[in-house]
């Protein structure tokens, strides 16, 4: 910790919360939303965009159950498509959440505690969305259970437990409820100031029981505090596995643009970067909508940006090796894919990412840009199309062209696959709406300790 | 607030205090008289408290250990039972017991487990679910989730009087203090 006077130094310039907020202040400013009886005109449009979608992805699924996974566009030599891309894209966007609520508290980086919360229920939101597309692509996800689970089943048949297939199951299951455990565990002493605060007696009672009766006694806060530690302990490995896990489902194969050692850490920088980007997507548009400028201050968007441009960098990085590895390889089959890839008949796609993930990123090194909400909310939504693109490229460019020119063809999708997409960026929307009106969407008691009244002097008579 | 009820249906007596620091400083000056049954309620997790009241720290992060290696253990008997025992596969001749193979499953499961004892573990090491306690008797106890700070002596400590006891809390620098009802 050389530079620990230095961290400090610079915490005090720039004050990760606004000056002229208590206790009391920051209790208001984020109990009122889930305890005020308004619905907000905004809210209750955007919410309604949300449940339309989500109304399409309902038709969507439906209609895949009814006929067959055959509506959509994925078929040989493709046989992996929007499915899988729209799996790892989600998958990728949970990951800012756990970053933020456990690497970040590991690290002690108090920054992180306006932004934890709403990030933490974006990756829960975001696996919900992602567990969607690899459910239906089995076409019957009531027999899922048996392809997937280890359990003893009638027929006696036991998943491959050396498929990588079955590690992602491992892996996702394991991070969607390590997630929402951690989630509802923040939540327990928020909630309990709701049901303090509540005056109307149902929305106590509610909130009373969601809290399990938290009355932040000293034994109960140590325990607490315990707890919050090991699990951002666990978290991070497990975050740092389930992306690399994901990874394994091309890179254990002997698919050329797939079979590369470099994916595990290209691929969770990439989830970092397309999930940081979500936040900011997020967190720009709510912070001026509810007035939370004094708790989600500039330095959040400004260290947010940051970390998109390292792990963007890095992005860039693994693109480069993609390119080296091709070339080094000195295999004809390496080296055509990436000509393909290239200038084949997707080049549209690989040019569109580079130019976003590679060039547009690099704005991000200019201050200005870092502090210009309305640019960076344009530049986030584009990194979240820059990655949609990267896994897009990856998939469909490797598959498109095999080994035997007879057997190449070309994917498109279908109706039934934009669709389903658009659909789960609309359950997405409602389910983070929902979020932003029935729980603090702040960690409350995290943010009162940033504040002078909770700290406590050193005992100097012991 | 003082009621006139008998002493045994009196939970204890609870002070109400501004800040982190002056709970801090009448919770060491209680242990100090040598109170033993002591609790404080605070917005904010305040690590001294636990160890100025409590001198002792969780069991925890052993309980986790435990967890997690049973996950593990779990994890690799479960993908060994299942592969070579139960539904073997002979796939190009490969080793059935190819442990390598085995890592990812049981790493995941090593954590859920470790994940679920801790939480499992602090809700019910803390006695959670409790919807009811006596200091939410006391109508100043709202405020301990937003910005007041309390300290209870308990009526099952041997030192506790209700009068003494409560000029003592005074004492300490308290803005109220309340008789906490059973």
């Amino acid at each position: 910790m050389a530079n620990h006077s230095n961290n400090t130094a610079l915490l005090e310039e720039t004050p990760v919360i606004l000056p002229g907020h208590d206790f009391e202040t920051v209790t208001e400013i984020v109990a009122e939303i889930p305890l005020s009886k308004r619905f907000p005109l905004g809210w209750i449009g955007v919410l309604l965009i949300g449940l339309g979608l989500a109304g399409m992805l309902h038709m969507a699924l439906g209609y895949l159950l009814l006929k067959g996974i055959g509506i959509w566009g994925n078929n040989i030599p493709v046989g992996w498509a929007f499915d899988i891309i729209n799996f790892v894209w989600w998958i990728g966007i949970g990951h800012a959440g756990t970053l933020i609520s456990a690497i970040l508290l590991l690290f002690k980086q108090q920054w992180r505690m306006s932004i934890s919360r709403f990030a933490e229920a974006m990756t829960i939101f975001a696996v919900a969305c992602a567990a969607i597309f690899p459910v239906f692509h089995t076409g019957r996800p009531w027999l899922a259970a048996y392809w997937l689970f280890p359990y003893p089943n009638t027929m006696g048949l036991w998943p491959q437990f050396k498929s990588p297939l079955i590690w992602d199951v491992f892996a996702v299951s394991t991070y969607a409820t390590v997630s929402i455990v951690f989630w509802y565990v923040g939540l327990i002493p928020d909630l309990a100031t709701l049901r303090d605060r509540a005056v109307s007696k149902v929305k106590a009672s509610i909130y009373g029981m969601l809290s399990l009766g938290w009355r932040g006694s000293a034994r109960h806060w140590h325990r607490y505090e315990v707890t919050s530690l090991i699990l951002a302990g666990l978290s991070t490995p497990l975050v740092l596995s389930v992306h690399t896990v994901v990874s394994f489902d091309f890179a254990v194969s002997v698919i050329p643009g797939w079979h590369a050692t470099i994916f595990p850490p290209y691929f969770v920088a990439g989830a970092i970067y397309s999930g940081f980007a979500m936040v900011l997507t997020l967190a720009i548009p709510v912070r001026r909508f509810y007035g939370m400028e004094s708790l989600i201050t500039m330095r959040h968007i400004n260290n947010m940006a940051k970390v998109m441009l390292a792990t963007g960098l890095m992005v860039g990085y693994g693109y480069a090796m993609e390119l080296f590895f091709a070339w080094y390889s000195a295999n004809p089959h390496e080296k055509f894919m990436m000509w393909n890839r290239m200038f084949g008949p997707y080049g549209w796609s690989y040019w569109t990412l580079i130019s976003i993930n590679v060039v547009m990123v690099q704005f991000l090194w200019l201050k200005s840009v870092r502090h210009n909400t309305t640019l960076l909310f344009i530049m986030s939504i584009f990194v979240n199309i820059g990655m949609w693109l990267e896994r897009f490229v990856i998939i469909v460019t490797s598959l498109n062209r095999d080994f035997i020119p007879a057997s190449w063809g070309m994917y498109y999708p279908t109706q039934w696959d934009f669709m389903t997409f658009f659909g789960t960026i609309g359950l997405f929307l409602t389910l983070f709406l929902l979020f932003l009106r029935f729980v603090p969407m702040i960690s409350i008691f995290e943010v009162k300790m940033l504040l002078p009244q909770s700290k406590v002097k050193a005992d100097h008579a012991h | 607030m003082h009621t006139n009820e008998p002493a045994n249906s009196l939970h204890g007596v609870m002070a109400e205090f501004d800040s982190a620091q002056a709970v801090v400083d009448a919770a060491r000056k209680t242990m100090a008289q040598g109170f033993t049954k002591v609790e404080a309620y605070s917005p904010v997790p305040i690590e001294e408290l636990n160890d100025i009241i409590h001198k002792s720290r969780t069991i925890l992060p052993k309980l986790v250990l435990a967890g997690g290696l049973t996950g593990m253990a779990a994890g690799m008997a479960l993908q060994y039972w299942a592969s070579i025992i139960e539904y073997p596969m002979n796939i190009g001749g490969r080793p059935q017991a190819s442990w390598i193979t085995f890592i990812v499953p049981s790493y995941e499961l090593t954590i859920l487990f470790a994940a679920l004892t801790a939480v499992i573990g602090m809700i019910v090491l803390s006695g959670l679910p409790q919807p009811y306690h006596p200091v939410f008797n006391v109508d100043r106890f709202s405020m301990a989730s937003s910005d007041k700070f309390f300290l209870v002596v308990e009526s099952a400590d041997p030192k506790f009087d209700q009068q003494a006891t409560s000029e003592f809390l005074r004492g300490t620098g308290a803005k109220g203090v309340y008789d906490v009802d059973e």
